[in-house]
């Protein structure tokens, strides 16, 4: 051996070697959601996604009813001002509507719908897919039968036959949009359901002597929201989509009511001459679908447990 | 493979028995008649409501309906002065259909190309662009798209023709814009599968053999990474068709989209119910089309017969 | 004997987030013609990294050979581009992995995926090739192997797919076979068909094998020498005989009271080795064992040992073996109740 000129007999005394770096937990304990949110706030897009839904929502509540016009008289001496006319940020329309307050209120009506569609979804699919889920079996069965019939009928068609039988509005459009859009909410919910029944740590914290509310704020719910909470952010830029496509074909919002679909299909008839009256709406909506993306696409990672490292 | 394609084929006909009768009995319910105008005499409103045999009782209408129904008779339009709606259809279709199946072909290739590069080369500049695209291929209504493409592509730099069917360039610019989303989800599905696929065990048993690169990826992991994307495909072409009702009307293009409008701004419900039906078969077909290119693509279910 | 590979000093490192891991720290090793060499060690030893850093098969980034090099053939592995690996990848060195569940592409015949190799390294013709994988399948024990060219990976069994493993392996006659935990992934039953499949193929063939594992049963009843890995260093090496009758590094000790034994009483325990290897991230200057060492001594934490000769053919990187080292013997478990 080269180096044995500088060991000594010392060197080979036993040594004691500290137990103490033995079975140490590396990792810091958070909570759910805190580590939740922790995750998400790393994630820049989700991040600028939850920013621009704020902005646009604070806008789109706030921008009407401070605006010194109102989203429905006309004046004929500004028809089809640009924009940037005067005080008309976004300029007017074929009416001399202020295209500021219009898109904004369109805007707050479109998010109300799309809001409004979102929960149907959400109260339809739990319900459905937690008694399926909850009571397994033979209930199981029939249901999931009828979902599959359902789930092959195209949104699409349900929505425009629902919306021929009735008045349009906020709340038809939004019920039509529930109606069709349900399915997959409910078959996240009964997944979930079914998963968490058996799970081994459920049931391990059982054999524990966990208490019921313990069981379920800690084991439970965690699981089954995080799921259910990115498929109801999913269902909103749906929601505002479709609503756009059925103002778009006449069958959503009727004019002179504002939405972004009314705002869209009024600027598309006129916008090879005046493309800023599709421009401004168009971005608003394309923001809008953007963010909700952006933040159901943090979400998921922010709320999967899987991966959670 | 066989019972596979028979059940698919019985949930196929159930669907749209039920998508049949439903729209039957909404357009029952429908409040609007376009025969109730003050301008028709009562006795040729009689005339008139047994010449389309509406004056029968509903069952025996509905039992009528469901038969032609089944023969491709979809009944006469009420406002085109009783033209066949199957025949005003399969005009329509035409155009329709072209820069539909146009736009899924530009779309899901451009989408495979995009996505698969993103994949192999992954965190590069051309990688963080697709997705970014992809981001916004999802979020930009296509009608928008249209819209955008007609007046820039169309009006502005006067590239093609921004509305309107003639010939062929003008079915350029309606694909480009119904092929945009499709270009998004596919690519960031095909990102998805492709870099799963690549960390499978199996591509180092390829390359172990020896393999070039080029066949390693075409062979082992292309095919692998398909699958999963194909079954995307059915929403997808759902996707184009409803996005179709829309960007027709921007181009002016003489298609399915305008006739649907029309039928619902005339309450004229024969041709409602037609284009409803046709586009449900169409919508439903599709859907069964791409489960059974599942089953025949990946052998795992083509032998054994079921899917998971 | 003539040196099929040569292993000399490699390094091999991985770039992540949180640094440079040195899976591979200064591994040596030969492999001779014909002969079978057991690579040993725990989980996460660099045994893995090892085997495919001679076949050249981790993406670089992150990992990366820092120094060394692997001589096969007179050529080093380390130096050649992906062209000239791609001729020698299946034909000259061939590779088996652990899990035959998720190493065969499902949606690939089983004959396709053996006639690829065939067709690229031997230039044969698709029906040359088939005709030999049904050679191939049938040596390595599928009955019926005319139907079951044709047949998908999930229309075979666990042992099946690994048999088959074995026939892709082998169908270009390779001079070196690297089986990376052959075993592992299938039945007490399965495991030892699998084994002595091996054991007569390499008669037939001819092929040395590198078979890396943590099963020293499976070691016993294959390997001509063993290498003890750990740390990413090699700890002790030396022909079967040696490393089992006469181990004369603690961590072999240890290996060797935590396997199972025939000759074993039955109210004797296994004994596991307390503790855990030690994090590559920062890996200790001293000898990497020296916190689950029983004997450590003041030196271990300090310094590395230096490799030393017990025979000639058995190598060990220990203190004890130092001559102002306290006179240690082996705890009976390890070496066996005779």
């Amino acid at each position: 051996m080269s180096a044995s000129k500088n060991l000594t007999p010392e060197l080979f005394q036993p040594a004691m070697i500290a137990d103490s770096a033995k079975n140490q937990l590396a990792r810091e304990r958070v909570g759910f959601w805190k580590d939740a949110w922790r995750r998400y706030c790393s994630n820049k897009g989700a991040l600028i996604g939850l920013i621009i839904i704020i902005a646009i929502g604070l806008l789109a509540f706030i921008a009407p009813a401070v605006s010194s016009y109102d989203y429905q008289t006309q004046n004929v001496k500004i028809q089809n001002k640009e924009s940037f006319y005067g005080d008309h940020i976004f300029g007017t329309d074929k009416f001399g509507r202020d295209l500021w307050t219009r898109t904004w209120y369109g805007a707050k009506i479109s998010l109300l719908i799309a809001f409004l569609a979102a929960f149907l979804d959400l109260v339809i699919g739990v319900t459905f897919g937690g008694i399926s889920g909850y009571f397994g079996g033979r209930v199981d069965m029939i249901l999931q039968r009828i979902i599959e019939i359902l789930y092959s009928i195209p949104n699409l068609i349900v929505v425009i036959l629902l919306m021929l039988i009735f008045e349009p509005g906020i709340v038809p459009i939004a019920v039509a949009m529930a109606v069709a859009g349900w399915v997959p909410m409910a078959r996240v919910v009964r997944a979930q359901m079914l998963k968490l029944k058996s799970q081994e740590f459920v049931l391990a914290a059982r054999t524990l002597g966990a208490s019921h509310g313990r069981i379920l704020t800690k084991h439970m719910i965690p699981n089954v929201m995080g799921p259910i909470i990115i498929a109801v952010t999913f269902a909103i830029p749906t929601a505002i989509f479709f609503e756009a496509f059925l103002s778009f074909i006449g069958l959503g919002i009727r004019p002179p009511e504002a939405s972004l679909g009314v705002l869209l299909s009024e600027g598309a008839d006129v916008f090879q001459l005046f493309p800023y009256q599709l421009f401004w709406p168009a971005v608003v909506i394309s923001l809008i679908m953007l963010s909700f993306n952006l933040i159901g696409d943090g979400l998921r990672d922010a709320l999967d447990p899987r991966m959670r490292k | 493979m066989l019972r596979y394609t028979l059940k698919r084929l019985g949930y196929m006909v159930v669907t749209l028995w039920v998508i049949i009768t439903a729209t039957f009995v909404m357009m029952k319910m429908l409040p609007g008649d376009p025969l109730k105008s003050e301008k028709v005499p009562p006795e040729v409103r009689a005339q008139i409501l047994k010449q389309y045999g509406l004056d029968q009782p509903l069952p025996v209408q509905y039992v009528k309906y469901l038969g032609n129904v089944v023969q491709g008779d979809l009944g006469k339009s009420l406002s085109f002065d009783g033209r066949s709606v199957t025949d005003m259809i399969l005009e329509g279709f035409g155009p329709s259909a072209f820069i539909g199946i146009q736009g899924l072909l530009f779309g899901t290739v451009i989408g495979l190309i995009l996505g698969s590069v993103s994949a192999l080369k992954r965190g590069s500049l051309i990688d963080n662009a697709s997705t970014f695209f992809a981001v916004l291929g999802v979020s930009i209504p296509n009608f928008v798209m249209a819209a955008l493409l007609s007046y820039y592509v169309g009006v502005v730099w006067g590239i093609l023709p921004p509305g309107l069917w003639e010939s062929y360039e003008y079915s350029i610019l309606p694909s480009l814009a119904l092929s945009f989303p499709v270009i998004a989800q596919i690519s960031r599905y095909t990102r998805t599968e492709m870099v799963e696929v690549l960390d499978q065990d199996y591509m180092k048993t390829a390359k172990a053999k020896g393999l070039e690169r080029s066949a390693i990826i075409i062979r082992h992991a292309l095919r692998n990474a398909l699958i999963p994307a194909v079954t995307i495909l059915g929403p997808l072409a759902i996707n184009i068709i409803t996005g179709s009702l829309v960007v027709e009307q921007i181009f002016a293009i003489p298609g399915m989209g305008e006739l649907f409008v029309t039928s619902v701004i005339n309450n004229d419900y024969t041709l409602i119910m037609g284009v409803t039906i046709f586009y449900s078969v169409l919508i439903v077909g599709v859907i069964f089309l791409v489960d059974l290119l599942y089953g025949v693509i990946d052998p795992r279910i083509r032998l054994s017969g079921a899917k998971e | 004997m003539a040196k099929v590979l040569e292993v000399r000093d490699l390094h091999v490192s991985f770039k992540t987030y949180n640094g440079e891991v040195q899976a591979v720290r200064g591994v040596s090793f030969d492999v001779n013609k014909g002969e079978t060499v057991a690579v040993v060690g725990e989980s996460g030893c660099g045994k893995s990294v090892t085997s495919q850093t001679i076949m050249r098969l981790l993406p670089s980034p992150p990992s990366m050979i820092k120094s060394g090099e692997i001589m096969f053939d007179g050529k080093d592995l380390t130096k050649l581009d992906e062209k000239q690996l791609e001729k020698i990848r299946g034909a000259e060195i061939a590779m088996i992995f652990q899990d035959p569940m998720t190493s065969l592409n499902p949606t690939m015949t089983v004959g396709g995926q053996i006639t690829e190799g065939l067709m690229k390294h031997q230039k044969m013709s698709k029906e040359e090739a088939k005709k030999k994988a049904i050679e191939m399948l049938r040596l390595v024990g599928i009955p019926s192997p005319e139907s079951r060219i044709s047949q998908y990976p999930h229309q075979f069994s666990g042992g099946m797919r690994q048999r088959a493993m074995i026939a892709i392996a082998l169908s270009c006659a390779p001079k070196l076979l690297i089986a990376d935990e052959p075993t592992t992934a299938l039945d007490v039953t399965i495991q030892a068909q699998i084994i002595d499949l091996m054991k007569e193929l390499q008669e037939k063939v001819g092929t040395s094998i590198i078979l890396i594992t943590h099963d020293l049963g499976v070691v016993a009843d294959i390997a001509d020498r063993v290498v003890v890995m750990y740390a990413g260093k090699v700890v002790e090496s030396g022909s079967l005989d040696e490393v089992f009758y006469q181990p004369k590094h603690p961590y072999t000790w240890g290996l060797l009271a935590s396997m199972p034994r025939l000759d074993q009483s039955s109210d004797q325990d296994l004994q596991p080795i307390p503790g855990s290897p030690p994090n590559l991230l920062n890996p200790p200057k001293g000898c990497p064992f020296a916190a689950r060492c029983k004997y450590a001594m003041k030196i271990c934490t300090q310094e590395m040992p230096e490799t030393s000769d017990v025979s000639s053919t058995h190598r060990v990187a220990c203190w004890l073996q130092h001559p102002m080292a306290p006179k240690v013997e082996p705890p009976a478990m390890a070496v066996g109740g005779e």
